[in-house]
């Protein structure tokens, strides 16, 4: 019965066009998703709204030296909201897919895979401009808070810059964490890794053995980057805080890279 | 042992018309292992499958279905030996363009309509289904804009059976197709599959219903630990393994019956008598001769589940 390989006529490999309709297609379904799951557009989207509503419209009218408290936190919540949508987008949303086994599904299917990883990068995308926009507008409108256009168009930038670096740690999460301890493990490292990089409150104003800590964080890089936006950042070169965060972005591509192959050889 | 009418087997042979003449396979396992650290969870197994053919997988839990689907499927490389389908490495996006597979999955995004889950899916292929043909052969109908979360069980195996078909494929993956249908859902998915079968398309079919695969496959491949312990159509794999049975009511002795030969068993039972035997035929002419009075006769093939259990317990 085992006779050698018999060649059947394949079809010729997918145009442009159509690859390009499946990436669209996998990207507008993956956004649409994550709108419908109430659970994830609230949290993402309602988390940093509140808090900046709470504590960025406080300090209107606060100033330290130069720098517009209201302002100095539009960049952090904007940080804390785009990270937070990356990593819960993708670390939960992905390692509850590789849980139920619809990722083998996919995997079994002609799917392109880059189609994949496009659509929740894009998806995370998204949703960090869309939390931006949203803290931009409240910023400006109730914050006393101005900003230019080119310090706006540079925020955007920005944010999809951290929403694709973010994206890589979401992707390495999903990859090691059991999908039914997801929500609370991202928790576990995102909300104390959020607080000590200073997307809360300026770092200037916590005690000075934890600002030690906050270089040794991507969140701090990405945050640094933001406030420079404004003038605000720190004495480090901008240089530095790029060179961290593509280190990093590469770090848990590589690291994401690894285990999946891993576990490919052993599935 | 259940008795099922004889008449009951004609038909269903009837009913298989199609069973594939010798042609080249489509799909092949040759010689395959697969290791999982210092479990074997395939162990040097053959199958091929041709055009056309339902050919049902069938084995205790552990046995190393899902290891041999997902292998054809390319999920997974083989630790020695050889996977080919359509003569290229499964492996290869071409490949799949041609496969469709329903595997056990949990839950697929619960968000997305049954629609979007098709329009989706239908995009990964070069000629898929319209989605109005998709909906009527999964029976979709009517809940084609519910939300995948909102359906029951039966309904989202259906769902699934539409992914796996909406490519239009030629090669089909079926992995426990109809847990969760009812009945009535049941024989009509089989309707389906039987009719892909008659457009010339391969269905590999793995389940723990036997009366599925009775009642489906051209060939049954028994496998356990790994191995295939048994190949053929379900008739054939009922008879090798524990015999017809000859059921009546005759005068002839226990120990004269117990010296025809191929009689493996003889059992009286309210009555009557109940012969175990590979070679129904002879056994019945014999018995006819010598008892004129013989009465109620009937003859029946063992329920696949028998044969399947006397396979795999001599494992």
């Amino acid at each position: 019965m085992a006779t050698s390989a018999i060649t059947h006529p394949l079809p010729a490999a997918t145009g442009f066009a159509s690859t390009l309709r499946i990436f669209g297609k996998e990207t507008k379904y993956e956004f649409l998703k994550l709108m419908r799951t109430k659970s994830f557009s609230l949290s993402t989207i309602g988390f940093p709204v509140m808090f900046y509503v709470l504590f960025g419209i406080a300090n209107r009218n606060a100033f330290a030296g130069s720098i517009h408290i209201a302002k100095y936190m539009l960049g952090g919540y904007a940080c804390f909201g785009l990270i937070g949508a990356a990593l819960f987008g993708i670390g939960v949303g992905l390692a509850g897919e590789i849980a139920a086994g619809w990722l083998e599904l996919k995997r079994a299917s002609p799917m392109p895979a880059p189609a994949y990883l496009f659509a929740k990068c894009a998806s995370a995308v998204g949703f960090g401009l869309i939390i931006v926009s949203i803290l931009t507008a409240i910023a400006l409108s109730v914050g006393g808070v101005s900003l230019t256009f080119t310090e706006l168009i540079k925020m955007l930038g920005m944010t999809i810059v951290g929403s694709i670096s973010f994206a890589s740690m979401g992707l390495l999460l999903a990859l090691v964490i059991p999908a039914n301890a997801a929500t609370g493990i991202v928790n576990l490292i995102y909300l104390p890794m959020s607080f000590l990089s200073g997307l809360w409150m300026p770092l200037r104003f916590m005690p000075h053995w934890l600002q030690g800590v906050a270089p040794a964080l991507p969140t701090y890089h990405l945050s640094q980057l933001m406030l420079s936006i404004f003038g605000y950042a720190d004495s480090v070169s901008l240089a530095t805080h790029w060179n961290a965060l593509l280190g990093f972005t590469l770090l848990m591509l590589g690291l994401s890279w690894l285990i999946f192959h891993r576990k490919e050889q052993n599935a | 042992m259940p008795l099922n009418a004889i008449a009951y087997e004609t038909e269903q042979l009837a009913a298989k018309t199609s069973v594939s003449a010798p042609q080249r396979p489509i799909a092949t396992l040759i010689n395959v292992t697969k290791r999982y650290g210092a479990t074997v969870a395939l162990d040097g197994l053959s199958l091929s499958l041709h055009p056309g053919e339902v050919v049902a997988l069938l084995g205790p839990n552990g046995a190393g279905k899902s290891t041999a689907v997902k292998l054809l499927l390319g999920l997974i490389a083989p630790t020695s030996g050889t996977s080919r389908v359509f003569g290229s490495d499964p492996r290869e996006a071409t490949t799949r363009t041609r496969v469709g597979a329903m595997l056990q999955v949990a839950r697929i995004t619960e968000t997305l309509r049954v629609r979007e889950h098709l329009d989706l899916f239908r995009s990964y292929y070069p000629h898929p289904l319209p989605i109005a043909d998709i909906l009527r052969i999964a029976q979709l109908q009517g809940i084609e804009d519910r939300f995948f979360g909102q359906l029951s069980g039966g309904q989202k195996q259906r769902v699934l059976y539409a992914l796996a078909i909406c490519g239009n494929p030629d090669l089909i993956f079926l992995d426990e197709p109809t847990v969760g249908m009812d009945i009535e859902a049941r024989r009509s998915l089989w309707q389906q599959i039987r009719s892909l079968s008659a457009q010339g398309k391969t269905v590999l079919l793995t389940t723990h219903y036997l009366e599925e695969a009775d009642a489906l496959a051209h060939r049954i491949i028994v496998i356990n630990k790994g191995r295939v312990i048994s190949a053929g159509t379900p008739t054939e794999i009922k008879r090798n393994n524990g015999g017809r049975t000859i059921r009546c009511q005759t005068r002839l002795s226990r120990e004269f019956l117990q010296t025809l030969p191929s009689v493996s068993n003889v059992e009286f039972n309210e009555g009557a008598v109940v012969v175990t035997t590979s070679e129904a035929e002879t056994v019945v002419r014999e018995m006819l001769l010598r008892d004129e009075t013989l009465s109620n006769l009937e003859i029946a093939s063992p329920a696949l589940e028998d044969a399947f259990l006397a396979l795999t317990r001599n494992q």
